[in-house]
């Protein structure tokens, strides 16, 4: 399944991992943020409820 | 229905709730059909050997690199000029997103150089222009997490977009105005240069689609954190002033 990569296989590997690692720490970065923020307003959110109430 | 409807946070959150899951799994497919049919479903180039399969990583990210700060400019120029805020966040979210991009432009450019040109580096005109707007994405966001205020945050760094789109400008057309320099001009275009064969082009056309789509769910993403990143901060405030 995997393609001849022949002398050049190291720099094709270690360009598609570079590239992987980042995106995919884009991305968990992204998420991560995303779900800590959304607990935080939640949070907030409910205590300026009870605040109100 | 107007675009500017959009501007409102609440309608905003809504649509983009709506749309996420839909541009995500286009992204994710799109993204591995092109690097999937690139990677292993084509051959090698006659000269540049398997090198060639950087391409599919290379001209998207570099492409992104370049198109993200553009979008930013449009996002600051309407904050400036409308002062909408979601279009200030919308460019500070995609701020992270296009640092990446370009980041991995230049890496997987400096990894294909090296066998191919014999230099991890060379200040080439694009290169040099692509470093330094690298440079500007790490300014412009420095400059966000600098200020307190938000507002006055949002008008300085849309001036500094203002000026990095120089950068992002030459990084795109450096080749045309200088003719020195190792980078080619373009891998695709309508017209001359040296265009890459239509075995490489097809998938690269989905790659850079699915780049594309991937930018924008990151970005709709990242606006929705930073909306509610503000509505903390009005929140706060609310409960310090009440207090």
């Amino acid at each position: 399944m995997m393609p001849d990569l022949g002398r050049y296989a190291t720099t094709v590997l270690s360009a598609y991992a570079a590239s992987v690692i980042l995106i995919l720490g884009l991305v968990a970065l992204t998420l991560w943020q995303g779900a800590r923020m959304k607990r935080r307003l939640a949070e907030i959110e409910a205590r300026a409820k009870g605040l109100a109430e | 229905m107007s675009i500017w409807e959009y501007a409102n946070p609440k309608k905003f959150m809504q649509t983009s709730a709506w749309v996420l899951p839909w541009i995500t799994g286009l992204a994710v497919a799109t993204l591995l059909a092109g690097l999937f049919w690139g990677f292993f479903l084509t051959p090698d180039d006659y000269k540049q050997g398997s090198t060639v399969k950087i391409i599919y990583l290379h001209v998207p990210s570099a492409m992104m690199g370049i198109g993200a700060w553009f979008m930013m400019l449009a996002a600051s120029l309407i904050w400036l000029i409308r002062r909408h805020h979601v279009s200030a966040l919308a460019a500070k979210a995609a701020a992270p997103v296009g640092t990446t991009f370009t980041l991995i432009g230049l890496v997987t450019g400096a990894i294909w150089g090296e066998p191919m040109w014999g230099t991890w580096w060379a200040w080439d005109p694009r290169l040099t222009s692509f470093l330094i707007l690298f440079l500007f994405y790490l300014g412009y966001m420095a400059l966000w997490g600098a200020i307190e205020d938000a507002d006055t945050a949002a008008d300085l760094t849309s001036v500094l977009c203002l000026v990095g789109s120089v950068f992002a400008f030459l990084s795109r057309y450096a080749v045309y105005f200088w003719t020195q320099g190792l980078h080619q001009a373009q891998s695709l275009g309508v017209v001359g240069g040296d265009r890459v064969s239509n075995v490489y082009a097809a998938p690269l056309l989905l790659c850079i689609a699915g780049f594309i789509l991937l930018f924008v769910t990151l970005v709709l993403l990242r606006t929705r954190t930073e909306i509610r990143a503000r509505r903390i901060s009005a929140l706060l405030a609310r409960e310090r002033r009440a207090a």
